[in-house]
């Protein structure tokens, strides 16, 4: 861990520090329609972390987001509270369904510092947390909740109030340990999707690919083209495509991660049938909830992987796939997958130098010069911002317009 | 039987003459394809002496030739023949084919050794000989050639000999086939190509549209071959089925003067597609092949394909095949649409090449050096984007009830394989697809084309991005990007960026590339005008003023700006004083 040089060599305070990341204090959900009325505020509550908090001590804090979030609607109506600042901590307020409220209280990163008494002191950095990348990665909780459950109003209406809790708590309980907040810089947080660069030739016969097993499998809905844990081809919409590249990439490709030995073999499931020849192989697949705006589909997703590329396939959830079904997928979808694997691996060698192309999806990035965050002294080196829909969104401007004419030509600015 | 059955037809118009009768005879001018016959009245007065054998003309009808006997040749007046060569051999019989201009003599006992000569340039040249290969006859006759089943034709611009071998040299395969020797310019005969007839009896030949037809007189029903077509090749020779079952060609109805109607029956096949008929007067037509049935009757698409490109009326009815197997009755796979695709843009770009090289070797100066070098003829198998555009995809993609999905893939497919042969795609194409994917209100997928270069930048493509930006924001800044890369564009970016009262942003970008001295005040005047804001008014004249005075060493602005009235509006609103005043030095 490195060591702040803050005040190094001064007077009455030695180079020995401590430093202390932001950590997860708590986070819980709730509706304040499910007990308005005194003595029922226990109902409010849907989910709450860590549990063994103290029955009334959950109501109390509970009761705090909700008065805090009432008292600043009188000065912004439109816009609800996001955020609250103290020294110590910082609670993030979002409000992802009408009256359903998510609340992420986050410890703020300490200094722990020796005084010339010997006594430790403590001192809250307050300023190193980043409102917007918190604010995102309590939307992306209720994203990935949304995207293997569907919305907490569907939740209600297929079971009321308890399937609800049993969902958020099944989900939570388990996604709030990957929780990394020390380790969330701007990268991760902004949700943007890192595309591979791809000659015009090779992007064409993957479309066709794409198409024409569409075509043969005609159950599949969308299909999604990832290589090397970045995405080429997306049938599903940005928002939704979002969430699930996330998924893929931090969490069932590293699941799913050959050793080296055997990375020229391959075809298989990554969900699914484990061994297509057994009788008995399971064919279950993750269900996923997307286009929940208008649509509301469930589907399954079918992974597959051929060397480096793996296909997303989509399947409407009536529809259960069974064993030949995935054993036709593989004698349709394997052969071509292979080739077409192996022909992008050496267009990507060609190109190499093209390999610090970033595309974004729906967004434009912009470079920034490394910061620090969170008291880490992490030099990310190329931080990339994205540019929401033509609108940027600028944290630090320095040498902007100098790194642009040298890494994006192709792209007009605004001034 | 329908109309739609018969592939092959007898042409719409044929030559009528009268019946040929001894004095009166009818003969057949191979050489320039017509009948001919002498008239008591012609001005190539002749001496009626008597019968006449054989009339010859040469090319371009120059020279007559009559025989009147066996021995007698009698010539024209103030013309004489000159011995060109004189070869010693036992001639069974021969055959002449004008086109090629070579002469084939059938020598030895079994008449099947043949012997060619070639006609060039004043000179006669002995080309090797060759056996024909008999099948092996009956005990009771003796093996021979007969000139009735040889014939000279030529195929796809070869010269070949066709023999008609009534029975298979193979002994478990039955029926006749027609073998094809290759007679080159240079070099041995070759066995190249047996048809396969499946069937014995009488057969005649003809050859249309590089189709070899073989007619069978039992069942008055024709075949046809194309050697091009992918046969089955045994190391030697291809091996050929008829393309289609067999048919009749279709009858023609022959309007008699008070008869009515009755069939015509063809009585006598001349080798190079011509029939002839004795019945109900002479007739001469000429034997064609319909193309639109033959789609029906060629289930394989990719066959079908093959088939047509070699043909030479073909251009219309592989624009049908094409809508046809786009169509929601008769829908193709993809893969099979791509087949399809691919095959007509491999000939597109066989001819684009040819062009090409044309033009270079023109550039060159090298045109008038080689008499070879012709210009690149277009056969109507050259389909090209605008055709396939405007006969196929452009009413494809107004169908309602296609499903958007098949449509996309469909332009996808043809788009992958124009670049496949590395063919630059039309920008009518790119807005295809464009209009298509905003119609449907697939803009995620339109963004990822554009980020990948699917869509080539083009002016006309940012342009219609623009106009997309009511129901998709973020087209506005796809188009403003395509404009920058299209570097030619700095026009256009100042119109999008005024056009969006983004005055500012297009004053500074034109500053950028060093254009502000150039750029008419007023237009920049009037956009700021127009968004009202004062400021940004007093911002724009200033600016010009500046640029007045650096360029004329005076702030005010010369009559031929007309910004009369903005200099106005500017006291209006800000007085006076507020001018620039000259700088006095």
């Amino acid at each position: 861990m490195a060591v702040a040089a803050a005040g190094a060599g001064s007077g009455p305070w030695a180079t020995q520090e401590k430093q202390f990341p932001p950590a997860l204090l708590s986070f819980f959900i709730y509706n304040p329609r499910f007990g308005p009325r005194e003595g029922e505020e226990e109902n409010k509550i849907l989910f709450y972390h860590p549990n063994e908090v103290e029955k009334n001590e959950k109501i109390r804090n509970v009761g705090l987001c909700e008065a805090i979030v009432q008292f600043t609607r009188t000065f912004s109506p439109s816009k609800p509270a996001k955020s609250l600042h103290t020294q110590k901590n910082r609670q993030f307020f979002n409000e992802p369904e009408e009256h359903f409220w998510m609340v992420m209280v986050v410890r703020n990163p300490i200094i722990e510092k020796q005084s010339k008494d010997g006594k430790p002191v403590i001192e809250y950095q307050e300023e190193e947390l980043l409102d917007k990348v918190y604010s995102s990665v309590l939307q992306q909780c209720y994203s990935m909740y949304k995207l293997f459950n569907g919305t907490f109003l569907k939740a209600m209406e297929d079971g009321g109030i308890e399937l609800l809790k049993e969902r958020l708590e099944k989900f939570f309980h388990r996604y709030l340990q990957t929780l990394h907040l020390q380790s969330c810089d701007l990268l991760d947080i902004f949700g943007g999707i890192s595309f591979f660069p791809l000659d015009k030739m090779t992007y064409l016969k993957i479309q066709s690919f794409v198409n024409r097993v569409e075509e043969s499998l005609n159950i599949v809905k969308y299909t999604a083209f990832l290589y090397n844990d970045q995405l080429i081809w997306s049938g599903l919409e940005q928002d939704d495509m979002r969430i699930l590249y996330k998924y893929l990439t931090t969490s069932l490709f590293p699941r799913h991660m050959e050793p080296e030995s055997c990375l020229f073999l391959l075809l298989r499931f990554l969900t699914g049938p484990l061994n297509l020849n057994d009788p008995d192989a399971k064919c279950r697949f993750p269900k996923i909830f997307v286009n929940t705006d208008d649509a509301y589909e469930e589907l399954h997703l079918i992974v597959y992987k051929a060397m480096s590329a793996a296909v997303c396939f989509m399947i409407d959830a009536s529809i259960q796939p069974t064993l030949d079904f995935c054993r036709r997928l593989d004698s349709v979808v394997g052969p071509q997958l292979t080739v077409l694997a192996s022909d992008i691996c050496e267009q990507f060698n060609i190109n190499k130098r093209m390999s610090g192309f970033v595309l974004g999806f729906l967004f434009t990035f912009i470079l920034l010069p490394p910061m620090n965050l969170a008291g880490k002294s992490t030099i990310l080196g190329d931080i990339v911002l994205p540019v929401d829909r033509g609108e940027v969104y600028v944290i630090l401007i320095k040498n902007v317009k100098k790194l642009c004419a040298t890494q994006f030509n192709n792209i007009f600015f605004l001034d | 039987m329908g109309e739609e059955d018969y592939y092959l037809e007898l042409c719409e118009r044929p030559v009528q003459f009268e019946k040929a009768n001894p004095v009166n005879c009818v003969f057949f001018d191979e050489a320039n394809k017509q009948v001919r016959r002498p008239a008591p009245s012609s001005p190539a007065r002749m001496d009626d002496k008597g019968e006449v054998k054989c009339i010859k003309f040469s090319l371009e009808n120059k020279i007559l030739a009559v025989q009147r006997t066996s021995k007698t040749v009698v010539l024209p007046e103030k013309r004489s023949l000159k011995l060109l060569k004189s070869h010693n051999l036992n001639v069974n019989w021969y055959m002449y084919c004008p086109e090629s201009a070579v002469i084939l003599l059938s020598t030895t006992v079994l008449e099947n050794v043949l012997q060619p000569f070639h006609f060039r340039a004043g000179t006669m040249s002995k080309l090797p000989k060759f056996e024909i290969e008999l099948p092996a006859a009956p005990k009771s006759t003796k093996p021979s050639l007969s000139e009735r089943d040889i014939a000279m034709a030529t195929v796809y611009g070869q010269l070949y000999v066709l023999f008609l071998r009534h029975h298979s040299r193979t002994s478990n395969s039955t029926g006749a086939e027609v073998v094809l020797y290759h007679l080159p310019r240079e070099g041995a005969c070759k066995k190249m190509h047996i048809l396969k007839l499946n069937r014995t009896g009488k057969f005649a030949l003809n050859v249309v549209d590089n189709l070899v037809v073989v007619h069978h007189q039992d069942t008055e029903t024709s075949v046809i071959f194309d050697i091009k077509l992918r046969g089955e090749f045994d190391g030697s020779v291809t091996f050929h089925h008829p393309v289609l079952p067999a048919r009749s060609i279709q009858p023609y109805q022959i309007p008699i003067a008070g008869n009515g109607f009755c069939r015509g029956v063809s009585a006598a096949v001349l080798p190079r597609g011509c029939v002839l008929t004795m019945i109900f007067g002479s007739y001469l037509w000429n034997l064609q092949v319909k193309l639109e049935p033959i789609v029906n009757l060629l289930p394989d698409k990719g066959r079908l394909m093959d088939f047509l490109l070699q043909r030479k009326e073909c251009k219309m009815v592989i624009l049908s095949v094409c809508s046809q197997m786009l169509s929601e009755s008769d829908r193709a796979s993809l893969p099979v649409i791509a087949t399809v695709f691919d095959k007509l843009n491999h000939e597109y770009k066989k001819y684009l090449d040819a062009e090409q090289s044309y033009a270079m070797a023109v550039e060159a100066g090298q045109s008038r050096s080689s008499p070879l070098l012709k210009r690149p003829v277009r056969t109507q198998a050259v389909l090209d984007q605008s055709d396939v555009y405007t006969h196929v995809l452009s009413a494809f993609v107004e169908k309602k009830e296609m499903p958007h999905k098949f449509v996309i893939a469909v332009l996808m497919e043809y788009i992958r394989s124009l670049n496949q042969f590395q063919i630059a795609v039309q920008h009518y194409l790119h807005e295809l697809v464009i209009k298509t994917l905003v119609q449907h209100n697939l803009f995620y997928m339109l963004h990822q084309f554009l980020q990948y270069h699917v869509l080539s930048d083009s002016k006309p493509l940012a342009c219609l991005l623009l106009s997309l930006e009511s129901f998709y924001p973020p087209a506005h800044q796809l188009s403003l990007d395509m404009l920058k890369r299209l570097s030619t564009a700095n026009d256009e970016i100042v119109e999008v960026l005024l056009s969006k009262h983004q005055v500012l942003a297009a004053l500074r970008f034109i500053r950028g590339i060093g254009g502000h001295d150039n750029i008419s005040a007023r237009k920049f005047l009037d956009a700021a005008k127009q968004t009202e804001d004062n400021m940004l008014f007093y911002t724009i004249f200033r600016f010009f003023e500046q640029r007045n005075q650096r360029l004329r060493g005076s702030p005010n602005f010369t009559p031929g700006e007309h910004c009369e009235e903005h200099v106005a509006f500017f006291k209006q609103i800000f007085g006076d004083q507020a001018l620039m005043r000259p700088t006095t030095f």
